[in-house]
């Protein structure tokens, strides 16, 4: 058993790794690629107008087709993953950040700490998730700054509550007892001795969380109060594909295919790392 | 919470001094007494055993003694550490003294490392805690430790998780993490129980080694009397979370003063005698929420007599000064047919 412990830290052989981590690694990272260059792979502007060539269907100069504008709905799609990849971290790091600390904080403190967490939790998870985010943003008013920030204030709950179970479960082991033996400062046992144990659940659901993050993101930008036309974001081509559905599927469906492939690739990431981390065990 | 004795242990200030320690545990069934009025003297130096079966309050005491007993136990009494009262003690005062002065093992190596953390980075832990070592330092600390505990190739090793270890090899890293900063006590809970009978010899020569070498005080926690005739100087024997007997091993090796004592060694086999039935204490421990009336140990004992029913023997001083027994018939215990 030792040896498969042993492959799967000692390093990055490809072999070792679980397949489901290696096939969504790489979809990611052409996805962030993508994300990073968007014009080196899109062949027109995202936002120019085409006369010439309105609501045209999938050809091979528009192999996506093109929207009610003329604008080429592959670059679209293409020059949408920089602003989709963007939510995708941008909205859930800061909740996994903070979520972490304060679950590690939670967990280990217990008692009157954790009373007060519980009715936290309790309140927030009583409201539909997107149904606050729309309400949060609609105070805040639209825009993807303001989207981040209303994830970030309903989000850090679901990873606080993770840490502070598993936390919870890791200080009444032997090694937390070796630590306070030792004379450990109990900062020093909760983050450098109890966290690396405790974290794996909240890696696994951040990378759940990035693919969601993209859903909602897409959610907001289809209601507009996420990112803003004319910026291509999935959300807004397929708000802006709706009305013709019947007579220009695609304007609608390339981005919704650009959705499924990108949360697959968290999904699939996600379920890897979980499965990396209970070999390790 | 009688620490009726004021003779300050054999030891004076330098060591360890527990007197009148009591834990008890607050449960649903009513108060559970895990450890009542133990007291130890360990002098530095000494390799102290502390005998008994699963549940007597051995591992519990030991616990008191590093204050790690969770709510809803309570721990009263005093714990003397080179004349500072460890029960009284700030966290931060305690912090100071933990894994510096008095350090601690565990039972089960692998549940007592940090699976995720390399071994020389767990033993590295404890300097930064207590030492103003730089990492390079630090680095040659630890590899000297892996090198004092016996791990071979211990620079390739350093880096290395627990779970690469073998069991023996667990114990001896959890020991370097614990004789990091060269400790005055060692406090031993069952440190080769989980280990094949072959790495425990090794263990236990490697823990008498280093106490000679580092010249520290150790307890030993155990159930098994064949290492505690093996490495201690002095023996405690507790029964139902009280000592009833404690001396020298050699003395209550050679003659038990009290029956539970007698009924521990009598199960044993032991070489250079004639072979014999082995004899089993009939009966199970008690319930530590529902003792029995005065001597706790009667219901299973072939001496009790309607004293034992109704009142409870105090631990007492017989011939020599330093063996102590609570038992009413503890002459008889003694004068008793040798156990076979």
């Amino acid at each position: 058993m030792s040896t498969v412990r042993a492959a799967a830290i000692s390093a990055f052989r490809l072999k070792a790794l679980p397949r489901s981590l290696v096939s969504g690694g790489i979809i990611l990272g052409l996805s962030l690629i993508v994300a990073i260059w968007p014009s080196l792979f899109a062949p027109y502007d995202p936002i120019t107008f085409d006369y010439n060539a309105l609501l045209a269907p999938p050809s091979w100069a528009h192999p996506f087709g093109t929207d009610s504008f003329g604008r080429d709905v592959l670059s679209r799609v293409i020059h949408a993953y920089t602003i989709n990849m963007q939510i995708a971290i941008f909205a859930t790091i800061g909740p996994f950040v903070f979520g972490t600390i304060v679950g590690a904080f939670v967990g280990y403190a217990g008692g009157i700490w954790e009373a007060i967490f519980g009715r936290i939790v309790d309140a927030t998870i009583t409201f539909p998730f997107l149904v606050l985010v729309i309400a949060i943003v609609s105070v805040l008013g639209p825009g993807l700054g303001n989207m981040y920030i209303a994830v970030g204030v309903v989000g850090w709950v679901f990873y606080a509550r993770l840490v502070a179970a598993e936390i919870k479960v890791q200080k009444r082991l032997d090694y937390a007892d070796a630590g306070r033996v030792m004379g450990y400062t109990p900062l020093r046992i909760v983050f450098r001795h109890l966290l690396p144990n405790a974290i794996t659940p909240a890696i696994v659901y951040w990378m759940t969380d990035m693919a969601l993050a993209i859903l909602l993101g897409s959610s907001l930008g289809y209601l507009g109060l996420g990112a803003q036309p004319p910026a291509a974001e999935w959300g807004v081509q397929i708000a802006d594909g709706k009305n013709f559905m019947n007579t220009a599927w695609w304007i609608s469906v390339f981005p919704g295919v650009a959705i499924v492939l990108t949360g697959l690739g968290f999904s699939l990431a996600g379920d890897g790392i979980a499965e990396l981390l209970r070999v390790r065990r | 919470m009688t620490a009726m004795s004021e003779n300050i242990g054999p030891n004076g200030n330098a060591g360890l001094t527990v007197r009148g320690l009591t834990t008890t545990f607050d449960t649903s069934r009513g108060l559970a007494i895990a450890a009542a009025d133990v007291d130890l003297d360990v002098a530095p130096g000494e390799v102290v055993g502390l005998v008994g079966e699963s549940g007597s309050g051995k591992s519990v005491t030991l616990r008191s003694i590093m204050r790690l007993v969770r709510e809803p136990g309570h721990v009263s009494g005093r714990i003397d550490w080179r004349g500072r009262d460890l029960v009284a003690m700030s966290a931060e005062e305690l912090r100071r003294i933990h894994g510096s002065e008095i350090a601690m093992i565990f039972q089960e190596p692998m549940t007592a490392l940090n699976p995720v953390l390399p071994i020389g980075m767990q033993i590295e832990e404890n300097l930064i805690a207590h030492t103003p070592l730089n990492a390079g330092q630090r680095r040659a600390r630890a590899l000297e430790l892996m090198n004092i505990v016996g791990i071979p190739a211990a620079d390739r090793r350093l880096d290395e998780y627990p779970h690469q270890f073998s069991g023996g090899m667990r114990q001896r890293a959890m020991i370097a993490i614990a004789l990091a900063c060269s400790p005055k006590l060692l406090l031993a809970d069952e440190p080769t129980t989980a280990l094949d009978v072959t790495i425990q010899d090794q263990i236990l020569k490697l823990l008498l080694d280093l106490r000679d070498r580092l010249s520290m005080s150790v307890v030993l926690v155990t159930h098994d009397l064949g290492v505690v005739a093996a490495t201690c100087d002095r023996m405690a024997v507790m029964y139902a979370g009280r000592i009833v007997e404690t001396g020298t091993v050699a003395e209550i090796f050679a003659r038990p003063h009290h029956p539970y004592t007698r009924g521990l060694l009598g199960s044993v086999p032991r070489t250079g005698t004639s072979r014999t039935m082995l004899q089993s204490i009939e009966g199970t421990p008690p319930s530590l929420t529902n003792l029995p009336t005065g001597c706790a140990f009667h219901p299973r004992c072939s001496f009790a007599t309607d004293i034992c029913l109704k009142e409870r023997p105090a631990l007492e001083a017989v011939t020599p000064q330093i063996r102590k027994v609570a038992c009413f018939h503890h002459d008889r215990v003694a004068a008793a047919e040798a156990i076979l």
